[in-house]
């Protein structure tokens, strides 16, 4: 069964002590509307759709003929933009008329009439709702948000699923966003057991269940032990000894069971120790004997189905999981025994959410969520806590706090990159810092040297903004928090990968109105960069077919170089202003304006002279000194006026701008525009470059393609060079066909 | 079992008062008739497990006295013991030979009709052994030899009790091998032979699992029928046993609801895969309730449970739902949770021990019927035969598995119950006795 348990637990005894910090939590109330909750045995998640306005930095072209010296090619204006974005909050049940009464306070619009409401103990509270909020409590069924709520997180989050490894040195291993989710298993362990086959987005059946659940361990734990309440029965039964209660293989056999292969230490009969009326047994035992007996169970029975119906992927939900180190370890135990390996126990990391984001799509349904894509918002959510590995400290920690999930709507929808070699096994990371201590190590330390600098640089940005130091003290503050988070959990939002610390940041930075620290750097860069592009462009036009081609490739990495995101970079060009691109090619070994100007535009047109076709795609959003989009197009408009091969080839079609859909200094190819994927498609896309140290070394460097590919940049970082065998200022220039033969450097 | 209780239990069955019951004259004359001879030649065959009726017809006079040649030579000597030595109780068959010639009984050996006399002339042996009178097969022809099959069980922690007395008895004297089977064959080895300088003949469990079944089911025609199942097990009205003819019984499920649970798919006398098992058997229904209820038998367990009420313990659909959950077909009256009402602190205060008691039976029963279910649709297969001593004197359990079988596979799934539930692991230990020389 779905049902959260009820609860022995004084729900009606409400807290009202605590006081909601209103910066933290339930942001954007005023603007809040679609409301949904699901209330549970203990815990409440309340879900709504926010609008954000977002300061964004916007770039327009001047008037192409008043073109003076010394005038800056764009303008640079800062805008509002409304961007939308869901909030999930979970608190106890216990605050749950505070939290009703700060919602009423503080909620502006008007025109929300009904909340949607699921769980267990929505019945319980609904007059309560009705009599707060003046809302119309909407009942949804359980299973149905349910299976709606997985759905849209499997689909929308990157490294949702994890497999849970107690013993292994990251406990969390975080599975890839398969690109069709379908068909799979949902386990949802309440106090019964449901298994639901789930086929579509709207297509599931629940093949099955057991009555044996979270209720049973808890009822009967409570009778066995006299112990109330639920994470007192786990941490009762992490304790334990299960094998003074159970009869073990060996108990009966004296050893294993050799013939059928039944290891000695298997359970031949839970409980079996305790048919017996004059012994005592600790609660410790009884109840770790209690979970394994359980645990096995379901594992069984979720195996059984699985196999019936012949599925691979089981995801286990429910308030018996929810993030508890005990109940994941004993249940992905069982999975592996019963299936020898082949079905593996996969857990969700926004399990606890999915009644309300499933009860809020339902009332969500005439704005289309899910025709967009949405992204998770690693400065707005709390992320993974961990609970291991003595779990109760942590639980009690966590007690009065509200965990919080927010995700963005996203401009574009998000898809594969169509020439993805195995979609399913793409993994865009190089190193996973959650599995790699060391190099997890070294980042954080980098981050958090960097971050003085990114301070710096975003009231840079923003001098004729007297608060914005205060601003960007908070952003110090906000980030510095998420590293120290991290490094305790590295695991709190999916794999911890160099991409995630730097999107982290952006995430950061635009909650606080950085939008684009970089924008007037770029600008003047750009803007020189283009006063040599002429130059560029002949110089290289007199060397011969080879001699070009080398500087060429010279050039795309020289540009590299420009990068103000590397630590190393920086702190060059922050101490000498006059470092050029001809100091920059003498240091050798996607950013804006060296780089794109000099370096890509340069290659672009021996491509385009070659009769090749040229799609030139950049981030849809600004990331540390990375050409946008929208500067990119004014950038091409300006070559094009000095340079008829690019202004034929504009204008003829066969060099097209597309955005990435990416705000990132990294690349995930597997959420890449739309538009930018049709492109790809239509065009018969047959080479791929990528360049640059995030989207070519920390991402991508082992992403394989149906095409040829050339993966280039510039290593910045003595660190990563000494790991991948080289120094500081070393170039990676990675061809790769697609057959088996790997590329050279 | 206690060690003097071998002797006599007060119920004034004094060893000097018991000549042999039987007559063994009478029953010797039958013995010897041809027809018994091959019939019992045959049988050596079915102790490899093969249905023995079938046999019995094939065979002729003409090579029937050969036959009794080998027989003689190849019978086994003297007592004929089976033994299952399983996690909670020991199945111990023992074949008594009623065809006993005077100049055999002058011959015999005084342990051995010790021995004999012991076993036969006691129902229930210190406190805890008991012989299933019900059970035993009087009128059985093995190897050749006319007698009676007695089943007795006694709990595996008085094996060394049991040791003892086949010590006092001089068991080691008669030169036999002792086929035991079940996990103690193995984890009792060095005892039998350091306590009772006892060799055993260890066989595997599911190996004679099989091959007693298979014995008994062919063996028995007359009395009440050995294999069972319940009519209408979905109307309490009308619900009632009947005979079932298992004659071809392949392909089966036989579920053996021990301490645990066994799980195996057969698909021949010899060709039979272990599918699965639990370990939510007889031992956890017995081991929780004596944690819940302070009971310390299985006896007493299950007569507590015959009088709780497991919906005050289990939360049921209705009791989320309100009636039926109709969306995915679960009728109100279906456990939602077992003992899912426990996690609330009045309703803990408010259930008897017996209602406990009932609860942890519809629990671990249920579970067993649902994990068999899904085996029999994984395997492909209709029949389920349940055994094992968990369902001894458990009418609940075998009528829940009946009607749980029914009810969730819409009629597809037949539950088979058989009357010597927990000792087809000991007579096919016992059958194997032939393969020991």
């Amino acid at each position: 069964m779905a049902t959260p348990g009820g609860t022995d637990r004084a729900s009606h005894s409400l807290d009202k002590s605590i006081t909601l910090p209103p910066d933290e939590i339930f942001r954007n109330l005023e603007n809040a509307k679609r409301f949904a909750i699901d209330i549970g045995g203990s815990l409440t998640k309340l879900a709504y759709y926010s609008t954000v306005q977002h300061k964004v930095a916007k770039v327009r072209s001047f008037d192409h003929t008043a073109k003076g010296d010394g005038e800056p090619l764009y303008e640079i204006s800062v805008q509002e933009e409304i961007t939308a974005r869901l909030h999930f909050i979970k608190f106890e049940n216990t605050y749950i008329e505070t939290c009703l009464d700060f919602i009423k306070d503080h909620l502006v619009n008007t025109e929300t009439k009904v909340i949607k409401a699921t769980g267990g103990g929505a019945h319980k509270f609904k007059d309560l709702i009705e009599k707060k909020l003046k809302l119309k409590v909407d009942k949804e069924d359980e299973m149905t948000c349910l299976i709606k709520g997985c759905n849209f997180v499997l689909r929308n989050i990157p490294h949702e699923a994890f497999v849970y490894a107690k013993h292994a040195d990251s406990e969390f291993r975080f599975q890839n966003t398969h690109p069709d989710i379908f068909p799979y298993l949902l386990v949802n362990i309440g106090s019964g057991v449901s298994i639901v086959k789930v086929e579509s987005e709207d297509k599931y059946e629940r093949i099955g269940g057991s009555s044996i659940g979270g209720g049973t361990f808890w009822g009967l734990g409570a009778l066995l032990t006299k112990t109330k309440r639920f994470d007192e029965l786990l941490q009762l039964a992490s304790k334990g000894q299960h094998t003074n209660v159970d009869m073990l293989v060996k108990d009966i056999y004296g050893g294993a069971y050799g013939s059928l292969g039944l290891t000695g230490d298997l359970i031949a009969s839970s409980f079996g120790k305790s048919a017996t009326a004059d012994k005592e047994f600790s609660k410790e035992d009884m109840a770790k004997s209690l979970l394994h007996m359980i645990s096995n169970d379901i594992g069984q029975l979720a195996c059984l189905y699985a196999r019936l119906h012949n599925l691979t992927r089981v995801y286990f939900g429910g308030f018996f999981i929810r993030g508890h180190p005990v109940t994941m370890h004993t249940i992905t135990y069982s999975i592996n025994f019963f299936t020898k390996g082949e079905v593996q126990a996969l857990f969700l990391r926004h399990e606890g959410y999915l009644g309300a984001i499933g009860a809020f799509l339902k009332g969500a349904e005439e704005d289309n969520p899910n025709q967009y894509s949405w992204g998770e918002n690693y400065a707005g959510s709390s992320g993974l806590m961990s609970v291991s590995p003595d779990l109760n400290p942590m639980q009690r920690a966590r007690s009065g706090t509200f965990d919080m999930l927010e995700m963005d709507r996203l401009e574009r929808q998000l898809v594969n990159l169509p020439l993805l070699q195995d979609p399913s096994s793409y993994i865009p990371d190089t190193v996973d810092l959650t599995e790699d201590a060391l190099a997890r190590e070294y980042w954080l330390y980098c981050f958090e040297e960097a971050l003085d600098g990114v301070v710096k640089r975003a009231v840079a940005s923003q001098r004729d903004q007297p608060e914005a130091a205060e601003r960007a003290e908070k952003f110090r503050q906000k980030y510095r928090h998420k590293l120290q988070t991290l490094r305790h959990q590295p695991f709190a939002y999916g794999s911890l990968t160099v991409r995630s610390l730097l999107d982290t940041r952006e995430h950061c930075l635009n909650e606080f109105n950085f939008p684009d620290p970089y924008s007037k750097i770029k600008q003047r860069e750009n803007d020189m960069a283009l006063k040599y592009y002429q130059k560029v462009v002949k110089s290289l036009e007199e060397l011969s077919w080879d001699q070009r081609q080398f500087a060429l490739v010279r050039g795309l990495l020289a540009g590299n170089v420009f990068d103000w995101g590397a630590k190393a970079v920086s702190d060059v060009l922050e101490s000498d202003p006059e470092f050029g691109f001809e100091q920059a090619k003498h240091q050798l070994q996607d950013n804006s304006g060296m780089d794109i100007i000099l370096g890509v535009f340069p290659f672009v047109r021996e491509l385009l002279i070659r009769g090749t076709e040229v799609v030139l795609a950049s981030n849809s959003g600004p990331a540390l000194n990375d050409v946008t989009n929208s500067e990119l197009q004014i950038v091409t408009e300006r070559i094009a006026a000095m340079d008829p091969v690019i202004q034929a080839a504009v204008k003829e079609d066969r060099l097209t701008l597309v955005q990435s859909g990416s705000s990132s200094p990294c690349l995930d190819l597997s959420r890449l525009d739309k538009v930018l994927a049709t492109v790809v498609r239509e065009r018969s896309t047959d080479l791929v470059v990528i360049e640059g140290m995030g989207r070519a070394i920390h991402t991508n460097y082992y992403a394989m393609l149906s095409c040829e590919s050339l993966k280039l940049a510039v290593i910045k970082n003595s660190w990563l060079a000494e790991r991948l065998g080289g120094k500081i200022f070393s170039v990676v220039f990675k061809y790769e066909v697609p057959s088996k033969t790997q590329g050279q450097y | 079992m206690e060690l003097n209780g071998y002797h006599c239990d007060g119920e004034g069955c004094g060893e000097a008062e018991d000549e042999d019951t039987t007559g063994p004259m009478q029953i010797r004359s039958v013995a010897e008739a041809p027809c018994s001879f091959a019939a019992a030649a045959s049988m050596e065959k079915a102790a490899a497990g093969g249905p023995a009726h079938r046999e019995r017809r094939i065979s002729n006079s003409t090579s029937a006295r050969q036959r009794t040649d080998s027989l003689r030579k190849n019978r086994p000597p003297f007592p004929w013991f089976g033994m299952d030595i399983g996690g909670t109780l020991v199945k111990l068959v023992y074949f008594e030979p009623k065809d006993i010639t005077t100049e055999e009984e002058q011959e015999e050996v005084e342990s051995l009709k010790s021995i004999r006399r012991y076993l036969t002339s006691h129902t229930a042996y210190g406190k805890t052994g008991i012989r299933d009178v019900h059970l035993e097969l009087p009128d059985l022809t093995l190897w050749g030899r006319r007698g009676c099959m007695h089943f007795i069980r006694f709990p595996t922690q008085e094996l060394p009790a049991f040791l003892q007395m086949g010590r006092e008895k001089h068991f080691s004297s008669l030169h036999t091998t002792l086929c035991a089977t079940g996990g103690g064959a193995y984890k009792f080895e060095a005892d039998f032979r350091t306590m009772a300088n006892l060799q055993l003949l260890k066989l595997d469990e599911l190996d004679c699992l099989i091959k007693g079944v298979l014995y008994i089911d062919s063996v028995v025609s007359v009395g009440p029928p050995e294999c069972y199942y319940y009519e209408n097990p979905t109307d309490p009205e009308r619900c009632q046993q009947k005979a079932y003819n298992l004659e071809n019984p392949y392909p089966l499920l036989l579920v053996n609801i021990g301490s645990g649970v066994s799980i195996l798919a057969v698909y021949s006398k010899d060709n039979y895969k272990r599918v699965t098992g639990t370990s939510l058997g007889g031992g956890t229904f017995l081991g929780m309730c004596c944690l819940l209820t302070g009971c310390s038998t299985f006896e007493e367990a299950l007569e507590m449970a015959s009088k709780g009420e497991s919906t005050r313990v289990d939360k049921l659909v209705r009791d989320i739902y309100g009636g039926d959950y109709e969306r995915f077909g679960l009728p109100g009256w279906a456990v939602a949770s077992s003992f899912g009402n426990m996690m609330c602190k009045e309703k803990r205060d408010s259930v008897s021990k017996e209602d406990l008691a009932r609860a942890t039976l519809v629990t671990i029963t249920n579970n067993i019927g649902s994990i068999t279910r899904m085996c029999a649709l994984n395997e492909n297969i209709e029949r389920v035969v349940f055994v094992g001593n968990f369902l001894r004197v458990n009418t609940l359990s075998m009528k829940l598995l009946a009607y749980a079988l029914d009810y969730w596979s819409k009629g597809q799934l037949k539950a088979l119950f058989l009357r010597h539930e927990g000792y087809f692991g000991a007579v096919g230990a016992l059958l194997e006795l032939s393969n020991s020389s």
